[in-house]
């Protein structure tokens, strides 16, 4: 890189006064401060989750077994969504960081153009993030709890968690306590007389998740995931304004005349670090 | 009235179009090499329980720590420019958030391993 930061200064020039040290700007500067902020708040809230998934002692719930649907389609396909809603990311970064590149040689519409992908990638992930909070809200059939105590799983053809029980194929299936999703293929079935029994006796009814209660786990499993990819899809939808700010200025020639396009490179600062985050939460999260 | 004592660090950022080649084509290889770490990531997860033991969840997990700090660092360095900037820089920005996060990763687990105990003594 042939910034200023590639000189060879001596420190008696470098701290002699006069200038900037780190030969940066001070823009950048504050960006990287408040990005080591913004990190520790996730940190924090990662740290939190893995503390209370170490300290519990009831079963934790499995990302591949919880994310595994694909929208539009039926069958199971771990972790597929998800890794594609990485994919997405990483590679908005990488059109932001081809933009910072196009602005070091005063390219504006080198600019343009990767800005303007980033920005569709960004859009593209947090309709992604939409569509998974729907889905895990909604659930994907439920249980029911008898006033014995026991548990069992709500199937049906059609999915309908509303009216589980008039749906075409309802039947229940008996939970596996050590686990906290659906047993295998080829477990026990209960027939369907037997299933509306229990279903019109039943305590209670577990679909989907809500603050509360959900059916993949602990009440905080849900929570947690509200609250990290929550948080991180709100840095998302800002980055996306800003970059669509930056973007329009860009157009407008705003950088042009100013001279450079180090705007370019402070908004592209947040957004990888958006970016950043996300590997984590995609590891400690979703992975682990 | 125009000041003569801010010195434009970013006008020093601009580069030719030869350094420019250069440095895309290190952003494309760094991209192959984080797409390829996250299908490794994405394949081991699917398929860990067909491949291994079951005993061998925590060597994986370990392993998936490692492939994710091999990748915030690429981002870091790479794609954040902290690699290019001067050591004084990168220190200030680092050390302290490590020196906090090491200590609170320590003390979480430790914690959390006494809150385990207690739950299984008392419950």
């Amino acid at each position: 890189m042939a910034g200023d930061a590639s000189k060879a200064l001596s420190n008696d020039v470098l701290w002699g006064g006069g200038r900037s040290p780190f030969s940066i700007s001070y823009g950048k500067m504050m960006m990287w401060f408040f990005l080591v902020s913004d990190a520790l708040t996730f940190s924090g809230l990662l740290t939190a989750y893995g503390f209370v998934r170490h300290s519990t002692t009831e079963v934790w719930p499995i990302g591949e077994e919880v994310f595994r649907a694909l929208p539009g389609l039926t069958g199971s396909y771990p972790l597929i969504y998800v890794a594609l809603m990485t994919a997405i990311l990483i590679f908005s970064s990488v059109t932001m960081v081809l933009a910072v590149e196009a602005g070091h040689r005063m390219d504006k519409k080198g600019v343009i153009k990767w800005l303007f992908l980033t920005v569709i990638g960004g859009a593209f992930f947090v309709g992604s993030q939409a569509w998974e909070w729907s889905h895990f809200i909604h659930g994907g059939g439920g249980y029911i709890t008898t006033n014995t105590g026991e548990k069992y799983w709500v199937h049906n053809d059609t999915h309908d968690t509303h009216d589980p029980a008039n749906a075409p194929g309802f039947h229940l299936v008996p939970a596996d306590p050590k686990h906290y999703l659906i047993p295998a293929e080829g477990a026990h079935h209960l027939d369907h007389a037997e299933s509306l029994k229990l279903w019109n006796e039943r305590a209670n009814y577990v679909n989907g998740a809500n603050m509360t209660e959900n059916e993949y786990g602990p009440p905080q499993y849900a929570n947690f995931f509200f609250f990290i990819t929550g948080f991180h899809g709100f840095h998302v939808f800002s980055g996306v304004i800003i970059n669509l700010i930056v973007l329009i200025m860009v157009v407008q020639g705003v950088f042009h005349r100013r001279g450079h396009y180090e705007m370019v490179e402070k908004a592209g600062l947040y957004w990888h670090f958006v970016d950043l985050v996300w590997v984590f939460v995609f590891t400690f999260f979703y992975l682990l | 009235m125009e000041r003569d004592d801010i010195i434009e660090y970013s006008l020093d950022a601009h580069h030719s179009e030869e350094a420019g080649r250069k440095i895309r084509r290190k952003i494309w290889m760094v991209t192959l090499f984080l797409a390829v770490v996250t299908a490794v990531e994405v394949t081991l997860g699917a398929y860990w329980k067909e491949w291994f033991d079951l005993s061998a969840w925590n060597n994986i997990k370990l392993v998936y720590v490692v492939l994710t700090l091999i990748k915030a660092g690429y981002i870091v360095a790479v794609f954040m420019h902290l690699g290019d900037e001067r050591r004084n820089i990168r220190a200030i920005i680092l050390l302290p958030y490590a020196l906090f996060i090491l200590y609170l990763v320590f003390i979480a687990i430790f914690e959390s391993n006494l809150v385990h105990q207690t739950w299984l003594r008392y419950l």
